[in-house]
């Protein structure tokens, strides 16, 4: 009997100490996203309603047919899946394909024609723009760099950013803060957030990480929890258990990537060949799902800062 | 009489299904396992080798550079496995002496009563998610290695911080784990050592401890040599709690070094792994495959050597 009774124990035991973990706070959370989806749901089906009524004048809307191409950066798989995905859902006879081959490789592709849609996680150069592409931007990553609450920098420049994750710098007394070691927080290699950063940083695979974690939740945990660690996230997941650095004096909110004063940031272009107007009807079709809300959601649901 | 011989034959045909379909069950039952472990190392050896053929065997065992996504990626995975066996062997070293001695406690010194509060004690241990070791491990053990490695590199130039993510973070909770493992197969063998052995040996004027060590702990010996085999097998596979603690960059296996594991490095990487990355991540699968293979083979010819020289 007690062979039973205390692997229960156990059990019990490690459930309520997860159940302390959940606070009110998160109860909240969920009870109030549960009335948003239970609000969306009944929008939803009035909406339903109303396209059925109107269904019968913009019928061609709904009946677009044919292939869609996009070939280009591999940042941008998570959004570009994501699209096609519920794009296809929308329009079942539309089959949209996604190849991640590297942003240059998309621009090229949408030049020469073999591509419907170049994805490119970076602006046009002068050059592509004057062969007559256009540079639709549809949605904007941000990341945030992170430090302990307790940290006193709360400024940091491009330079002393590049030489902290470089390991040239390695102590908080070098760029202004408390003679304290700086450790050094990453994510892992084939993470969206870490290409980005090291790529905006010209650090590829250059980084001295003292650690590489698997996930933001992680990140966010250890600089919370390590006094002198420092990190990157995206913008998203940001709340008071750590501080957010200004970066050259700026700092990371929607407003000001919007506006393009934070470095750390890159726009997600889906790059035609020519205006969006000029395009095929399942071109222009996919321009205005991304612009719809549902489309605005999908963008948001992957990370990332939409575009007005 | 007619009767009864009837009635034995009548059924001859229904009783002999029955007998012949339940030894089949036992039998698929039998092989269930058998079909398991073969797939799995089939699957394993089919998804492990292209990687080896792609970059070569010797560059990803002996290479020492991790840069898997990089635009000229280099897979060599030495420094996880130098880590993989340093901790393992560290974490043995920790673990063995304390779960043997607390057996020892258990089976002959310690009374009743608290043997009865010890016991449960250590099952509880056993039944602990490892998930949960590595929770408290970067609660309670992270923050205290962080002021010891302040403490000892304060002013150094060379040495990187890892706010008390390092391998003898990853090594205790280790020792930790193994420990209701070794102690309950030591406990187990100790108790099976004949009562005539430790009553000839006292009678001959030797002490209790005497008698522990020169005669219960020689003869269950076999006993716990395969505690310790079982316990290298957890060390070495466990992934979860020490994939919290250790840091999970890829570095020397030096005692305040950021170290990564081959179960971890596994699990960080997984994720988002595409193309010949991921099929890397399956050959270091494969890899920590063949590593617990030689050592529950190599181990269990010593254990028969052994039995036949006694």
């Amino acid at each position: 009997m007690r062979k039973f009774v205390l692997p229960l124990m156990a059990g019990m035991f490690a459930l309520s100490l997860a159940a302390c973990g959940s606070n009110a706070e998160e109860t909240t959370a969920a009870a109030e996203t549960t009335t948003t989806a239970a609000e969306t749901e009944a929008a939803a089906e009035a909406e339903e309603t109303t396209a059925a009524e109107t269904e019968a004048e913009e019928e061609p809307a709904a009946d677009v047919s044919g292939t869609l191409s996009m070939v280009g950066s591999t940042s941008m798989e998570k959004l570009a899946n994501a699209l096609c995905e519920s794009f296809m859902l929308k329009y079942p006879n539309v089959t949209a394909t996604a190849e991640f081959v590297g942003s240059g490789a998309g621009i090229e592709a949408v030049t020469n024609g073999s591509a419907d849609i170049g994805n490119a996680s970076r602006a046009l150069t002068e050059d592509e723009k004057a062969a007559g592409i256009a540079e639709n931007i549809v949605a904007i990553d941000g990341i945030a760099v992170v430090v302990d609450p307790a940290n006193t920098v709360s400024d940091l420049t491009k330079q002393q950013l590049t030489d902290i994750y470089a390991g040239t710098v390695q102590n908080w007394s070098e760029v202004g803060g408390e003679d304290a070691p700086i450790v050094v927080v990453g994510r892992e290699a084939g993470s969206g957030t870490r290409s980005a950063f090291e790529e905006l940083l010209e650090l590829e695979d250059a980084c001295a990480y003292s650690n590489e974690l698997d996930s933001t939740g992680a990140v966010m945990a250890r600089v919370a929890s390590t006094p002198g660690a420092i990190g990157y996230v995206s913008l998203d997941v940001l709340d008071d258990s750590v501080k957010a650095l200004n970066l050259d004096g700026v700092a990371p909110t929607e407003e000001n990537i919007k506006a393009g004063d934070y470095f750390l940031s890159r726009p997600f272009v889906m790059a035609t060949n020519g205006p969006i107007e000029e395009q095929n009807d399942v071109v222009k079709a996919l321009f205005d799902y991304i612009a719809s809300d549902e489309g605005q959601e999908i963008v948001k649901s992957v990370g990332l800062i939409t575009v007005e | 009489m007619v009767g009864r011989v009837e009635s034995i034959l009548s059924h001859h045909g229904s009783k002999s299904t029955v007998e012949k379909t339940a030894q089949v069950i036992f039998t698929v039952c039998g092989f269930f396992a058998v079909l398991a472990v073969a797939s799995i190392t089939l699957y394993m050896i089919v998804s492990g080798t292209p990687a080896i053929f792609k970059v070569g065997l010797g560059e990803i065992l002996f290479g020492d550079v991790w840069q898997p996504a990089a635009k000229d990626p280099s897979f060599g995975i030495l420094y996880i496995i130098l880590t993989s066996i340093v901790g393992t062997f560290l974490a043995i070293l920790i673990g063995v002496p304390i779960g043997v001695m607390t057996s020892i406690f258990l089976a002959e010194v310690a009374p009743k009563r608290l043997a009865n509060i010890v016991r449960p004690a250590i099952e509880l241990l056993a039944g602990i998610p490892s998930v949960i070791y590595g929770l408290l491990g970067v609660i309670i053990l992270n923050p205290l290695m962080y002021k010891l490695e302040l403490m000892i590199f304060k002013g150094s130039e060379t040495h990187q911080f890892t706010g008390g993510a390092n391998l003898i973070s990853a090594v205790l909770v280790l020792a930790l784990m193994i420990l209701p493992t070794v102690i309950n197969i030591s406990e187990t063998s100790l108790r099976a050592v004949p009562a005539h052995l430790k009553s000839a040996s006292l009678a001959l004027g030797a002490t209790h401890i005497q008698t522990i060590f020169k005669v219960i702990v020689p003869a269950a010996r076999s006993g716990i040599i395969t505690a310790i085999v079982l316990g290298i097998g957890r060390a070495i596979g466990e992934a979860m709690a020490i994939t919290l603690v250790s840091g999970s960059s890829v570095n020397i296996p030096l005692p305040f070094n950021s170290v990564r594991f081959l179960t971890t490095a596994i699990v960080a990487e997984m994720g988002y792994a595409s193309g010949l990355h991921r099929q890397v991540l399956f050959t270091i699968g494969l890899v920590l495959f063949a590593f617990i293979m030689i050592i529950n083979v190599s181990l269990t010819r010593i254990l028969k050597k052994e039995a036949d020289n006694e």
